[in-house]
């Protein structure tokens, strides 16, 4: 079976936040409660696009308490592969969809004396949570946000004004910038880090922190990757004994899906591992682009993550 | 269906008896005549109507004995119930899950009223009428996950997701076959499971680890294992071997039937939503011989099972010594006829035994 459960639910306020940021919050159509998640949950939403389905992960951001609503905040990308898009312009207050359960990928560590957040741009939401999270509990935590300019600082007034002593935020506008060394040099023992935004930043904190003596386990980050479109390919699916082409602008996941092939998935973003596929036979090159598997399982040429990897060249035989 | 609590012990006199009805809803292990270890892992969605896998967490005839004989084990030695300080707010998914579960699915037994954090619980077989406040420990006479599983049969290991692993930082854990919490809490899925023999090999550990750690909320699973105990003990720890070890060569080919149980787990696995955390409810049912074998189906199983189970597995489930007698006992109720497939007693199909 693939994915999560799954929840009806209508969009009961839609909020433009700034040029790139509208929140979405859903409501279960039934009028019953939603599940409560940890912090750090995201959910995956499905949007009905004419005859494609298109399916996104978000992370939640409201209080993880609230059993009546949940809140996305979805950046429109302009030039990804029309999720966003159909989210900012085709969803309207009323609209029913269906969002699956909770899934947590990005957890906090409880056992943490202190939770230092650093976050960039949209990464800001999974925070959200966690700190309502935190305080619920008296939690100790720091958050550093670095946004591009004041315009665009998604939350940053709210957080600011509820958390002034815990928040800091950097403009790139008027340039600011985290400085890293020191503020990892200066944290208690039993802080842990937790990095989400762009790559380059998430690997700028994963090298300092581990240069600079940070436990593996004391560091957690979180990045989906968008599926991104590239040369149509063919791949034979040897169990469900079926012919078919991924075209230019869908991932292998989604055109298994569209081929009726039910194939896990949790993340669609190449993080959490459900989609992992064996690789039966091939002629041609992997384009691998996940978290998951390590580079010597890239070079191996026996697994491969059909929700952002692709492939060129001539035989792709999968085992599923 | 009202449900009527055996008055039995699990000790000294072992009054322990199953009516017909727990009989013939006994979760027989064994699919097929032969046995190998597997992850075997389904979804926990129901199942027959008074199967063992019907509601989320079966109550049944043994419950209020069960619980009596929790109490006893925890006065003995404390360190059964365990939790490691982070564990906390798992402790309090686990109450909520059990009592949002039983409420709902036994109203006549147990009742939850809630107003926001203002709770009332209701239990009524054990004569428990309690208001407390959701997530304050100090309106509880002990820490949440203590509260409900002293209430719940069956044992919980609940486990911290980190690292891509699980972790044994929470238990309560007083009916196990065999393993103890305090040796094992803080210890990792591959450092609790080192003992198991056959399975290394296969890899089979690390696709369970992977299995686990992708279970969602709102999609629970659920497994069955199995091992033997003579004598129908629940609390067969490391720490009470001396007790309960000796009691292996106290087995008789005339008393054999009676004293030989069958000792089945159903093992369920729930994402708890608050914490991320796992909660592995472990719940023990033990038949005896003599009883199994009212059943014409599973008397031809079980003969032909423990009879090709491989040495290794038969000494880790620790009856190799006592295997032979078993056999002469189990040869009688095998006629050779074929068993139809899975685990239900098929009364109904299975013809009776044909010598
Ligand atoms: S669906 Fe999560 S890695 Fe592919």
């Amino acid at each position: 079976m693939s994915g999560a459960e799954k929840i009806a639910v209508k969009v009961t306020e839609i909020v433009p936040l700034n040029d790139l940021v509208t929140r979405f919050k859903f409501e279960r159509v039934d009028g019953g409660l939603l599940p409560t998640f940890s912090g750090g949950a995201h959910t995956v939403v499905e949007m009905q696009d004419g005859d494609i389905t298109r399916l996104n992960p978000y992370s939640l951001m409201s209080d993880p308490m609230d059993q009546t609503a949940y809140t996305i905040s979805v950046r429109r990308d302009d030039e990804g592969r029309g999720g966003s898009l159909f989210m900012h312009t085709r969803v309207a207050l009323g609209d029913e969809m269906v969002i699956s359960y909770p899934v947590n990928l990005f957890s906090l560590d409880l056992r943490a004396k202190k939770h230092l957040f650093v976050a960039g741009g949209i990464g800001i939401t999974p925070f959200m949570a966690q700190i309502k999270q935190l305080e619920r509990f008296n939690g100790h935590w720091e958050l550093h946000y670095a946004c591009r300019t004041p315009a665009l600082g998604t939350y940053g007034d709210e957080l600011r004004a509820h958390h002034p002593n815990e928040t800091r935020i950097y403009y790139d506008d008027q340039d600011q910038r985290i400085n890293l060394a020191d503020l990892l040099e200066g944290q208690p023992l039993g802080t842990h880090v937790y990095v989400c935004g762009p790559k380059g930043m998430i690997e700028w904190v994963r090298n300092t922190a581990q240069a600079d003596g940070w436990p593996r386990e004391a560091i957690h980050y979180e990045e989906f990757l968008a599926p991104k479109p590239g040369k149509p390919f063919e791949v034979k699916l040897a169990v469900s004994n079926k012919v078919i082409q991924v075209g230019e602008q869908e991932s292998l996941l989604e055109a298994m899906e569209r081929e009726g092939v039910d194939a896990p998935y949790l993340c669609r973003g190449g993080a959490c591992g459900q989609c992992e596929t064996s690789v039966i036979d091939y002629a041609g090159n992997f384009i691998h682009r996940d978290h998951w598997l390590d580079d010597a399982e890239h070079d191996s040429g026996e697994k491969i993550m059909p929700c952002v990897s692709r492939f060129e060249g001539k035989t792709l035989v999968l085992d599923r | 269906m009202t449900l009527q609590f055996n008055d039995e012990t699990f000790r000294d006199d072992y009054s322990f008896f199953n009516s017909e009805r727990a009989i013939k809803r006994f979760p027989f292990p064994f699919h097929e005549d032969s046995y190998m270890y597997s992850v075997n892992m389904e979804q926990h969605r129901g199942g027959p109507v008074d199967s063992v896998y019907e509601k989320r967490f079966d109550v049944d005839e043994h419950y209020v004995s069960e619980m009596r004989d929790r109490a006893m084990v925890l006065a003995d030695d404390p360190l059964r119930c365990q939790s490691l300080p982070h564990m906390t707010l798992a402790g309090w998914d686990l109450l909520e899950l059990i009592m949002v579960s039983k409420s709902e699915d036994y109203p006549d037994l147990f009742e939850l009223h809630r107003d926001g954090d203002k709770w009332r619980w209701i239990n009524r077989p054990l004569g428990i009428d309690h208001s407390f406040t959701f997530l304050d420990e100090t309106t509880l006479p002990y820490g949440p996950m203590e509260y409900i599983t002293r209430q719940a049969q069956g044992d919980y290991a609940v486990l911290d997701q980190r690292d891509d692993n699980l972790w044994m930082d929470a238990g309560m854990i007083t009916t196990q076959a065999d393993w103890s919490l305090d040796f094992d809490i803080g210890m990792n899925f591959f450092e609790w499971h080192a003992p198991v023999p056959l399975a290394h090999e296969k890899g089979i550990f690390v696709r369970a680890l992977k299995f686990l750690l992708n279970i969602q909320q709102g999609a629970p699973a659920r497994r069955l294992n199995w091992t033997m105990t003579v004598n129908p003990l629940l609390d067969t720890s490391p720490e009470n071997y001396h007790k309960w070890g000796i009691q292996k060569t106290t087995l008789t080919p005339e008393n054999l039937g009676a004293k030989q149980h069958l000792r089945v787990e159903l093992q369920t696995f729930f994402r708890l939503p608050r914490s991320n955390a796992l909660v592995f409810p472990i719940r023990c049912y033990l038949c005896s011989f003599q009883d199994l074998m009212s059943v014409p189906k599973w008397g031809r199983r079980l003969h032909r099972v423990i009879r090709d189970l491989p040495d290794e597995l038969a000494t880790y489930k620790g009856f190799i010594d006592n295997r032979p007698m078993m056999l002469d006992y189990l040869a009688a109720f095998d006629d050779g006829l074929l068993t139809s497939p899975g685990i239900w007693p098929d009364l109904d199909t299975e013809p009776a035994l044909q010598k």
